[in-house]
């Protein structure tokens, strides 16, 4: 029972596992969710789903699978008398989107139209741009982005169906593949916090001592421990203007997430690629820049290095010599980062730019080879790969 | 009076998922996990969920100091070192000197009780992984008395996280999960009305619409949460605010009053008060 759910949701990337499975159907067994397919939708996700970023993808793979239970969805649809899809279309237009249909050929027009392919569809359908299914630009159907369109299933109608509480989709904006919020890239960058006691034993573990002193029948016996902190060291670099402004927002929310989270963080600036000199302050960046090999002397090679740019810009300003859209560079920048990897070798780059489009950049390409592959999207699933990377 | 079915109580709100995971968990004996923003109230399902089944309630609050081993027992030497320097017959025993946690007294419980372990994830990393087998078999071994600790009934386990750490598959795999979303405007009514059953629907209305409002202030680092509107009405009652106060003809002229209550971060009443001037200033040269 409930095996090829099981599957599906193994291959959808949720890993669920077999007492998971186990502990749902002896759930059912005792009646827990016997009520409604609501009641087995919560039952099944309290069981199976263990980490709310994955609760959207969850709820797709239900809503995939059961949609031959769907309340017999689309036979519903194919018998809906005319009357009723006239009011619940009046219903839901507005004057303004009633005039607009009166453009296209009038109401009657696009109900027949409407008809005609409902007659012709015979399952449930997502996306597309022409049955009438959920998520597509089709006039018809739901969730859609047709502003001429009719909703269909997405209201209170006479089946007051269950199913529509995963089609809901609450918890997308916790999904760890779309973009960050100040709060996920603080659960992402805590993988890197890593407590760490190093260092000479200086401190006076005073508990341990009474209690080893205790437990050696009151013989003194003194123990030390060193001191404990967050032994995470980070140079943080950012790319600032140009291309990157429309991602300086994203980069701001990683900066104030990540200066609580260490306790060496330090911060620099710079322009589309890294050169002989970095700055601190973007309002002075002219007078105010710090020599690239300062830096390297001054922090040492226990520092990650983390860049955060787009890495969009013109080949030449990797590879050669002079080629900074800013300024006159004598050695080109590829030379730069090399000489900054040499000294860093815990390094990555994360890229705001979505991961798809990276191969149609050559520079991408490029600052990718230079890292030695290790260039990482900049969402949830990427600064976790990226942090493993680090440590 | 003993139930078996968790439906919500007079003072807490229960969506259905909630209580569907509650119940699950109930049903089969095993602890369930409750995640969510901060004060959407986690800790709370446990004292309700004990309030509800007329169950005694065990309370195991974590620190980032927190061992495992304390929930189970701890072995007090130096009292016993005490004892013997002052020739007290009780340093024979070494049970007189096993000190019983959290998890042992609910072990110990004669009816099924609730145990909450709350903020599991300000601990160590390896807590969770310690009470693994307490968890499941719900039994542990004290070696200083080489006794086996049972529990005489399986306590219902109320875990709660406030994300700050991943826990372990292992341990995640034990519990049911339920992720408490932030109520939607119907489900923030109901739990308002619950805590002020007297209060004016009107005055209730607005406050919910500023409520709101404010949630969606754009760059808010700590957004207000349900505990925190409760305390802000608590306050608007006390002032004694007329609604209109909460409304104005331009609601974005409006500052809600005691906005205090709400916004918890200076950088944040800062950023709200920008916000208003500069929707003043824009509303008044137009």
């Amino acid at each position: 029972m409930l095996i090829p759910f099981f599957y599906q949701l193994r291959d959808g990337g949720l890993n669920t596992s077999i007492t998971e499975l186990l502990t749902l159907l002896e759930a059912m067994k005792k009646g827990v969710a016997a009520q409604s397919v609501d009641d087995f939708y919560f039952l099944a996700r309290a069981c199976l789903v263990k980490d709310e970023s994955k609760l959207d993808l969850f709820d797709r793979i239900f809503g995939a699978y059961f949609q031959g239970i769907e309340d017999d969805f689309a036979d519903l649809l194919t018998d809906i008398p005319d009357e009723w899809l006239r009011q619940r279309a009046e219903l839901m237009l507005s004057e303004e989107e009633r005039a607009r249909i009166e453009a296209l050929g009038g109401f009657e027009e696009l109900m027949k139209a409407l008809r005609e392919r409902l007659d012709d569809q015979e399952e449930r359908h997502e996306g597309g741009n022409k049955w009438i299914g959920t998520a597509g630009t089709s006039p018809f159907g739901a969730y859609g982005y047709n502003p001429e369109g009719v909703r269909i299933g997405q209201q209170g109608s006479r089946n007051r169906s269950a199913v529509k509480v995963w089609d809901r989709r609450e918890y997308r904006n916790l999904d760890d593949s779309v973009e960050l919020g100040t709060r996920n890239i603080k659960v992402a960058l805590r993988r890197l916090r890593k407590f760490a006691r190093e260092g000479a034993a200086d401190q006076l573990d005073l508990e341990d001592t009474i209690d080893k002193t205790a437990r050696n029948a009151g013989l003194l016996d003194i123990r030390m421990v060193p001191e404990r902190h967050n032994a995470v060291k980070v140079l943080l670099c950012l790319d600032i203007g140009g291309s990157m402004d429309d991602h300086v927002r994203v980069c701001e929310e990683l900066f104030s997430a990540s200066r609580s989270e260490f306790k060496h963080l330090e911060y620099f600036y710079f322009h589309n690629f890294i050169y002989e000199s970095l700055w601190k302050d973007n309002r002075r960046r002219h007078t105010e820049r710090i020599p690239t090999l300062d830096i390297t002397h001054k922090y040492g090679a226990d520092y990650k290095l983390v860049f955060v740019g787009d890495a969009t810009m013109s080949p030449y300003e990797i590879v050669y010599a002079g080629g900074s859209v800013e300024h006159w560079n004598e050695e080109p920048g590829a030379v730069w980062i090399k000489r900054l990897l040499n000294t860093y070798p815990k390094a990555i780059w994360l890229n705001p730019e979505p991961q798809h489009r990276w191969d149609y950049t050559p520079s991408v390409k490029l600052t990718r080879e230079l890292m030695g592959d290790r260039m990482y999207p900049l969402t949830i699933a990427g600064l976790d790969e990226g942090m493993k990377a680090l440590h | 009076m003993t139930k078996s079915r968790f439906e919500g109580t007079s003072t807490y709100v229960a969506t259905d998922d909630l209580t569907m995971a509650v119940n699950a968990a109930v049903t089969l004996e095993r602890p369930i996990l409750v995640k969510g923003e901060p004060g959407t109230g986690k800790t709370q399902l446990a004292v309700e969920v004990a309030g509800a089944l007329g169950r005694p309630l065990f309370e195991w609050h974590i620190k980032s100091t927190t061992k495992a081993q304390q929930g189970l027992y701890e072995y007090d030497a130096v009292a016993r070192l005490r004892d013997s320097q002052l020739g007290d017959d009780r340093v024979h025993d070494i049970g007189n000197y096993i000190v019983r946690g959290k998890i042992w007294e609910a072990f110990e419980s004669e009816e099924q009780p609730v145990l909450l372990i709350d903020e599991v994830d300000k601990a160590d990393i390896e807590f969770p992984n310690d009470l693994l087998r307490e968890l499941d078999r719900m039994e542990f071994y004290v070696y200083e008395t080489q006794k086996l600790v049972t529990a005489k009934h399986r306590p219902i386990i109320v875990i709660t996280s406030n994300n700050e750490k991943e826990l372990p598959d292992a341990f995640l795999r034990r519990c049911f999960f339920h992720y408490i979303k932030f109520p939607d405007q119907d489900t923030m009514a109901k739990i308002v009305d619950v805590h002020f059953p007297e209060l004016k629907k009107d005055l209730l209305a607005d406050a919910l619409n500023a409520f709101y409002k404010v949630r969606d202030v754009p760059g808010l680092k700590k957004k207000p949460s349900t505990s925190e509107l409760l305390d802000w009405i608590k306050l608007l009652l006390a002032e004694d605010i007329p609604p209109e106060a909460l409304r104005g003809d331009d609601t974005r002229k409006a500052i809600p009053p005691l906005y205090g209550a709400l916004l918890k971060n200076e950088q944040d009443v800062h950023l709200f008060e920008q916000l208003v001037f500069l929707d003043r200033r824009s509303g008044s040269s137009q």
